[in-house]
């Protein structure tokens, strides 16, 4: 058996290297089906750390009247943690509020000035929410709406910025949709592609294939070696695809940098060069194999 | 020993105005072990497909083909290799591999017998020296010469001492110089030991063999002759 999986592989390696224009064929395909897979990954990436940015800064806030106490609204605060839906809870206390308000404004004489001769504190305490998923903001409303809260709560962001709220909820929602169903979409289309490539490739090696089973090879024996040289197509075009995309994701990062400052593609590609190098040349060892050996199957029957 | 009993192969076609056209009727024969068996019949007799069938290439229509303990019409894709190991076959347009050398193109055989390295290496060589292209080892077929490259396929065939040779027009593409040096290796190969079948429509050759004769004629045996001719029918 040893002898055969050794035979196996040194004629593997002489299908990819002896048959050099059509592996370079085969593999050019499987490079541009590669690094599709590849942009959507990036894309996926890109969306997602986006809409993570974009989710991460709204909030609502709940403004308490002047005179709620401060154990009162704490007590909310409290309560407000215990929810599910709450990813975190700021308490902005009056004289945190007025702190703020003044550094806001130092350079504004007439305010500072106003704030002076008003002799007190006019700004409320309030507490900044922010949750796991924009679309639980209605949920927390309500129970913020609740009457138990009324006599201190002196009113709630959400509905001010409600029509904002639902529809960004709504566009990371259908962004995300349309990504799953885009890359799903390609991925098959890439597929399919390197498929057909690889199809052709045997196509053109039927008649050696019907010799080698005459001669007496059994199916594995002949089916072996356009296995290996699927899984070699697969390696090589693993890799190429990684390093043909690095220069364009050098490229394009700064310009991801100022559309979003929080997200580094450059370092997010590098800090996962290993993983994304294995991905693609796992993924082009499965097109690799699996095309190989389904497109096979009919010139086998001799 | 081989036996075909009753065997007709029939395609789907349009020849007898049925729908269908047979290669084969009711075709019945032996051949014995070490025999040299001349299938004679102009193009379309149904000579190949008898050699077809008896690879397991084909499968009948009706009848049996009996190859030694096999029922070749009974063999599945995965038992056929066992019954082709029993078997060498020379093609008039060679069937080499392209992209392997003279050596290889005849180590192949032995290794899809599993047969050892240290084996292949020794016997390869004795091949290559019998059909006189040591010196064309590392050839690929496209620097061959279409004599050089029937006696790779005869090398081939033979390598692994199977019981029959099966040579299906394989002087049809060559020269009158080299066509002789191809029936002579038959023969040679022949009494060495091996069943040798050839399927021929060169009258000179067979003639001058002076073997069993077989002729066929629109997919029936008309002639069986232990020392025959060539008799166009």
């Amino acid at each position: 058996m040893f002898t055969i999986i050794y035979r196996i592989i040194k004629y593997g390696f002489q299908q990819f290297s002896r048959n050099s224009l059509l592996s370079a064929a085969t593999v050019a395909v499987m490079v541009m089906a590669l690094i599709v897979l590849l942009g959507i990954n990036i894309f996926s990436f890109l969306t997602d750390n986006t809409l993570a940015v974009l989710k991460d800064k709204i909030d609502i806030s709940v403004y308490f009247k002047t005179n709620a106490p401060e154990d009162e609204v704490l007590r909310v605060k409290r309560s407000l943690e215990g929810l599910p839906e709450v990813k975190q809870v700021e308490y902005i206390s009056r004289d945190q509020a007025l702190e703020l308000f003044k550094a806001n404004h130092k350079n504004d004489e007439d305010i500072t000035q106003a704030i002076i001769e008003l002799g007190e504190n006019p700004l409320s305490a309030s507490l900044n929410i922010k949750a796991f998923n924009p679309g639980q903001f209605a949920t927390i409303s309500t129970y913020l709406s609740n009457n138990s809260l009324a006599p201190i709560v002196e009113k709630i962001s959400f509905y001010e910025n409600k029509t904002v709220i639902d529809l960004l909820a709504k566009v990371i929602d259908t962004v995300q949709k349309a990504g799953t169903i885009l890359a799903a979409l390609l991925t098959l289309i890439a597929g399919l592609v390197v498929f057909n490539t690889i199809r052709l490739a045997i196509y053109s090696s039927r008649e050696e294939i019907g010799i080698m089973r005459l001669v007496g090879a059994s199916n594995l024996f002949v089916r072996g070696p356009y296995i290996v040289a699927g899984i070699l197509y697969g390696i090589v075009a693993g890799l190429l695809s990684v390093l043909l995309t690095l220069p364009a994701v050098i490229f394009i990062s700064p310009y991801v940098k100022i559309f979003i400052p929080e997200v580094n593609l450059q370092a997010h590609f590098f800090s996962n060069i290993h993983i994304l190098i294995l991905t693609q040349i796992g993924f082009g060892m499965i097109l690799g194999v699996v095309s190989s050996y389904w497109a096979m199957r009919r010139y086998l029957k001799v | 020993m081989i036996a075909f009993q009753n065997v007709s192969k029939i395609y789907n076609g349009n020849v007898d105005g049925n729908g269908h056209s047979s290669a084969l009727m009711e075709v019945t024969f032996q051949i014995q072990p070490k025999e040299f068996v001349s299938l004679v019949g102009r193009s379309g007799a149904g000579k190949s497909t008898i050699l077809n069938l008896l690879t397991g290439e084909l499968k009948p229509s009706k009848g049996r083909v009996i190859f030694g303990a096999y029922e070749v019409n009974k063999l599945s894709y995965q038992e056929l290799p066992h019954l082709r190991r029993h078997i060498g076959v020379i093609f008039q347009d060679f069937r080499l591999l392209p992209n392997r050398n003279s050596y290889e193109n005849i180590a192949f055989a032995l290794e899809a017998c599993g047969y050892n390295q240290a084996d292949i290496d020794e016997l390869v060589p004795q091949a290559l020296e019998m059909v006189g292209l040591k010196d064309k080892a590392y050839n690929f077929p496209h620097e061959l010469s279409g004599g050089e490259k029937q006696r790779v396929a005869i090398a081939r065939a033979m390598i692994h001492r199977p019981e029959v040779i099966m040579a299906d027009e394989p002087t049809g593409n060559l020269d009158p110089f080299n066509k002789w040096e191809i029936i002579k290796l038959l023969g040679k190969i022949n009494e060495l030991g091996t069943t040798v079948i050839l399927a021929t429509h060169d009258k000179e050759i067979v003639n001058n063999l002076g073997r069993r004769v077989i002729t066929l004629d629109s997919g029936r045996i008309v002639l069986d002759e232990e020392k025959g001719k060539f008799v166009l029918v």
